[in-house]
């Protein structure tokens, strides 16, 4: 992989930032989309994500980084056979950031036959596709509102169920595949479906900072990376250790916070009030306002913790209103404001 | 130039230096300034530019073409077929972009590249290598490229992604300039390929990087790709001129030719219009410059950075901004009204959705890697049995009958045409009576399409959904069995209702069109008080806010001496106008059929 624009030399972008952080604190918010317009860096800000990630503990040789802690049901099938037969050998890992290019085939995405094997031995083997290998880690797809249909509809499948069932070509194999999905896109290139909008934990709108020192900074620091990306990263590494270290205190900080009855309440008005889709909403607005909690090492939840997390939360869950032509970030912001005064 | 006979027309000749000028840069360095967008149309003209890029470039730079209708795997490298089956085991194929490495990869009729190849470019662009996940291989390959997009675009319509265009430095337009005036440029190859190896030592100073910052702000340009490249380019140019550090005249060459062309907005708002008239004085070049600086020494002097660079800019602005800021959004409209027009005509073949066992011909594609695919874990066991059979068993590959496979197309989206019908005053009966009958019809012919419809109803104080949407054709028979109507006229109520109802269908991922049947005169307010002031008022803001969810819609009007009331509304919706006086049920559903 190429060297990654490091996260702490991204100039502004506030809110893209914490989505981040927050994703990256607590996987089971359920990833960032990042919507806005063409040479925002947007894809600069999720690349630099898989630098902030500490290491996972996984089972050696296991191809699909199966977790050694995990149940019978979270493993794979070989893990299966080695736990019955003797203890589980452990090892450190990267959490991976997967990126799933456009014009990925399916097969590649989902896993086929392995034709190597087949070709030069005659033998039938499976060989693990994109999925598979972003188990437990995240699954990054720019340009994510030109995504095929069917890849579209192959990842709904999975990421719902956390587990990628392949029966093809005469194969039968079933691996846990549980990763958090984050994508990129310019909205004037097309909509999302509204199934796939919902798998996302949050969602950020991305602009242009309009100040000159920011730009000034951005244009800067952009190219004495590109002119020479080692000597540039290094000289951000203390800075992203900050940042890791940041991310590795609130998870264990995460289970410790408390969320009062308050805050619950809060939240609830807050989805009502703006008439959001199911349930999904509401869980999401209180896990995010809990990992930002933990990120800023608070112990509990508090009305500021909700209105900073709220519109990434919230902003894509909004029903069309037809009457209101207002930005759905617009219709976020005003809600906060009439239910928490100010 | 100055000769008698053409006075009147404009002298392009500075225009050309700069394209000149561009091509040289680019030539410095084709990989940070990310590529050029030529806009030309093919004839001598473009041929000597291209002739003169490519004389700048030195030897060793890779230079490759990419054929309008690249297939993926040429363009990012995958299987390739005739070496592997020759082999018996995978031979992975460099793709185009791999090989233009370090180089140029030019691409003919960039107006019309798909939307796929322009995002596997901008890939390329942005990552400086090419991530190749196809066909049962995975290959990461350096593909560090200039683009250099040749656009035939002959209007407005037909431009070069914009995806791709932001990530170029250079937008250069040839499209008036004549043949005489396409001089030989005098730049030196020699001088490229040194510029080429002094452009690592150019040092860029915080006064240029503000300058350049400003005046993007200050045009208007908001992606910040397009201050690095300028950034880039200004370096380049001083690099092409010998210099170890970014001068004015750098930062004024990367504004005008970098900045300007993608100016949303002119620096100064209060004389825009007069401006606008004027033919803007031609764009300088450095040598004109020095001129202009003798013509005006002392206020010249006296100007930050900043303002010299913005003018410089200024002048290079196409003369005709305000008109294509127009066009631009007008584009944008017509575009995104018609999205659901362009995914019915690109699913008209559908989508390849997999593929399934099945023998070519007819229509049906085989699917060469699939076939193979399935054939591959055969092989040993084939072998064998010819061994046996006593046949050659040399045979690399034995594809049999069993193994096609044939791509599968998915069908387009499901429609769903939702009838919104004015049931109220005298004419109620007859215009229900034939929407049902269209419903009728529609559905009937439904079932081959496997679409639905739903109805809906507007009379008194609001509206009624008389049938959800629908594929039963008995359901809609019973439904629609008895149709109240008369009373006062809730046009906004109707248009809130569909369009509500069109949203629910469109986030199941449906398409949804609507029929709007109406002679456009409310007299019933959104609250389903009467008054036709506030009545009108209030269906021209639903029609409004109808037009922001960009349905597909149709507006007809079957009073027998249609007014203009209809049409104003239909425009409003953003919706086709058809007067149908005296219509039946046949000549509505064929309307309908018309338009999804």
């Amino acid at each position: 992989m190429p060297l990654a624009f490091p996260f702490s030399a991204i100039v502004a972008q506030d809110e893209m930032k914490l989505a981040i952080l927050i994703a990256a604190t607590d996987q089971s918010i359920g990833g960032v989309l990042a919507f806005g317009d063409r040479g925002t860096g947007k894809s600069t800000a999720i690349r630099a994500l898989a630098a902030l990630l500490p290491a996972m503990r996984v089972v050696d040789r296991c191809q699909y980084n199966c977790d050694p802690e995990a149940p019978d049901s979270g493993l794979c099938e070989q893990c299966r056979e080695r736990k019955a037969t003797g203890k589980l050998k452990a090892r450190k890992a990267q959490v991976p950031v997967v990126d799933l290019p456009l014009g990925a085939t399916e097969d590649r995405v989902i896993g086929a036959l392995d034709l190597e094997k087949a070709l030069t031995r005659g033998e039938k083997a499976f060989e693990p596709g994109l999925l598979a290998r972003a188990h437990r880690g995240f699954l990054y797809i720019d340009e994510v509102n030109l995504l095929e249909d069917h890849l579209v509809d192959a990842l709904l499948d999975v990421a719902a169920s956390g587990e990628n069932v392949v029966e093809r070509e005469g194969l039968s194999v079933r691996h846990p595949a549980k990763f958090v999905l984050v994508g990129s896109g310019n909205p004037e290139e097309g909509e999302l479906r509204p199934q796939l909008l919902d798998r996302f934990g949050l969602s950020v709108e991305i602009s242009t900072p309009q100040d000159l020192k920011s730009r000034m900074k951005v244009v800067r620091l952009r190219d004495e990376f590109e002119r020479d990306p080692p000597a540039f990263v290094e000289k951000y590494k203390r800075k992203d250790g900050k940042v890791r270290r940041q991310i590795l205190n609130a998870k264990d900080r995460l289970p410790d916070v408390e969320v009062p009855d308050a805050a619950l309440e809060r939240a609830s008005e807050l989805c009502m009030k703006l008439g959001t889709d199911g349930l999904r909403g509401e869980l999401t607005l209180i896990r995010a306002a809990r990992a930002f909690a933990a990120l800023e090492g608070d112990d509990s939840v508090t009305d500021e913790h909700l209105k900073r997390v709220a519109p990434p939360a919230l902003r894509h869950r909004l029903r069309r209103n037809v009457l209101d032509d207002a930005g759905s970030t617009t219709r976020v912001e005003r809600a906060i404001e009439e239910l928490f005064g100010e | 130039m100055n000769d008698e006979n053409h006075v009147t027309l404009p002298d392009n000749s500075a225009r050309w230096d700069d394209a000149c000028l561009a091509a040289a840069l680019f030539a410095v360095d084709p990989v940070g300034s990310g590529g050029i967008a030529l806009r030309a149309l093919p004839g001598p003209v473009r041929e000597i530019w291209v002739e003169l890029l490519r004389e700048l470039l030195p030897d060793e730079v890779p230079f490759r073409r990419i054929p309008l209708h690249v297939a993926d795997g040429r363009l990012l490298g995958g299987l390739d077929l005739a070496a592997t089956l020759h082999a018996g085991r995978p031979v992975a194929e460099r793709g185009l972009l791999a090989e233009a490495d370090g180089g140029v990869v030019q691409l003919a009729m960039a107006e019309r590249v798909s939307r796929s190849t322009a995002a596997y470019l901008s890939a390329a662009l942005d990552n400086g290598e090419v991530q190749v996940e196809r066909d049962g291989i995975t290959a990461r390959t350096p593909a560090r490229i200039g683009v250099l997009a040749l656009d035939e675009g002959a209007n407005e319509e037909e431009q070069v992604p914009h995806t791709l265009v932001d990530r170029f430095a250079f937008v250069l337009d040839l499209g008036d300039i004549r043949l005489r005036e396409a001089v030989p440029s005098d730049i030196d190859p020699e001088q490229v390929a040194q510029a080429r190896r002094h452009l690592a030592a150019v040092t860029v100073d915080e006064s240029a990087l503000e300058a350049l910052c400003g005046t993007a702000l200050a045009l208007g340009v908001d992606s910040l790709r397009a201050s690095v490249a300028a950034f880039r380019v200004a370096r380049a140019s001083a690099a092409l001129n010998g210099r170890d550090q970014v001068a004015a005249e750098d930062v004024s060459a990367a504004a005008r030719l970098v900045l300007a062309p993608r100016a949303t907005r002119l620096p100064m708002p209060e004389q825009p219009e007069e401006e606008m008239q004027q033919e803007p004085p031609p764009p300088e070049d450095n040598q004109d410059e020095q001129q202009d600086q003798e013509q005006t020494p002392q206020q010249e002097m006296d100007k930050p950075l900043e303002e010299q660079v913005l003018e410089s800019a200024e002048a290079a602005i196409p003369p005709n901004l305000l008109a294509m800021l127009q066009m631009g959004a007008m584009r944008q409209r017509s575009k995104s009204s018609g999205k659901s027009g362009a995914i019915q005509s690109g699913s008209l073949r559908g989508r390849p959705a997999g593929t399934r066992r099945g023998e070519p011909g007819a229509g049906a594609r085989l699917n060469v890697i699939d076939t193979l695919r399935v054939a591959a874990p055969w092989q040993r066991l084939r072998r064998q049995e010819r061994a046996e059979q006593g046949k050659d068993s040399n045979v690399l590959v034995e594809v049999r009958r069993d193994d096609f496979r044939i791509t599968r197309y998915r069908q387009r989206s499901e429609t769903t045409t939702i009838f919104v019908v004015d049931a109220s005053g005298s004419a109620a009966l007859h215009r229900l009576a034939e929407a049902k009958g269209a419903v009728e019809l529609l559905l009937a012919d439904c079932y081959v399409r496997r679409d639905r419809v739903a109805m809906i109803a507007f009379r008194g104080p609001g509206a009624e959904i008389l049938l959800p949407p629908t594929r039963s054709l008995v359901r809609a028979k019973r439904s629609l069995a008895s149709l109240p109507g008369g009373g006062g006229t809730p046009l906004a109520a109707g248009i809130d209702a569909a369009a509500a109802l069109a949203d629910g269908v469109t986030r199941r991922g449906g398409t949804a069109v609507v029929i709007l049947l109406t002679d456009g005169r409310a007299n019933v307010n959104r609250d389903g008080i009467g008054g036709r002031g506030q009545a009108a008022e209030d269906a021209l803001a639903s029609a409004q806010a109808f037009r922001v969810a960009e349905l597909k819609a149709l507006v007809v009007d079957m009073s027998p001496r249609p007014r203009p009331d209809a049409e104003t509304l239909a425009q409003a919706m953003g919706a086709v106008y058809l007067p149908l006086p005296h219509a039946d049920a046949k000549a509505l559903s064929g309307a309908v059929q018309a338009v999804s």
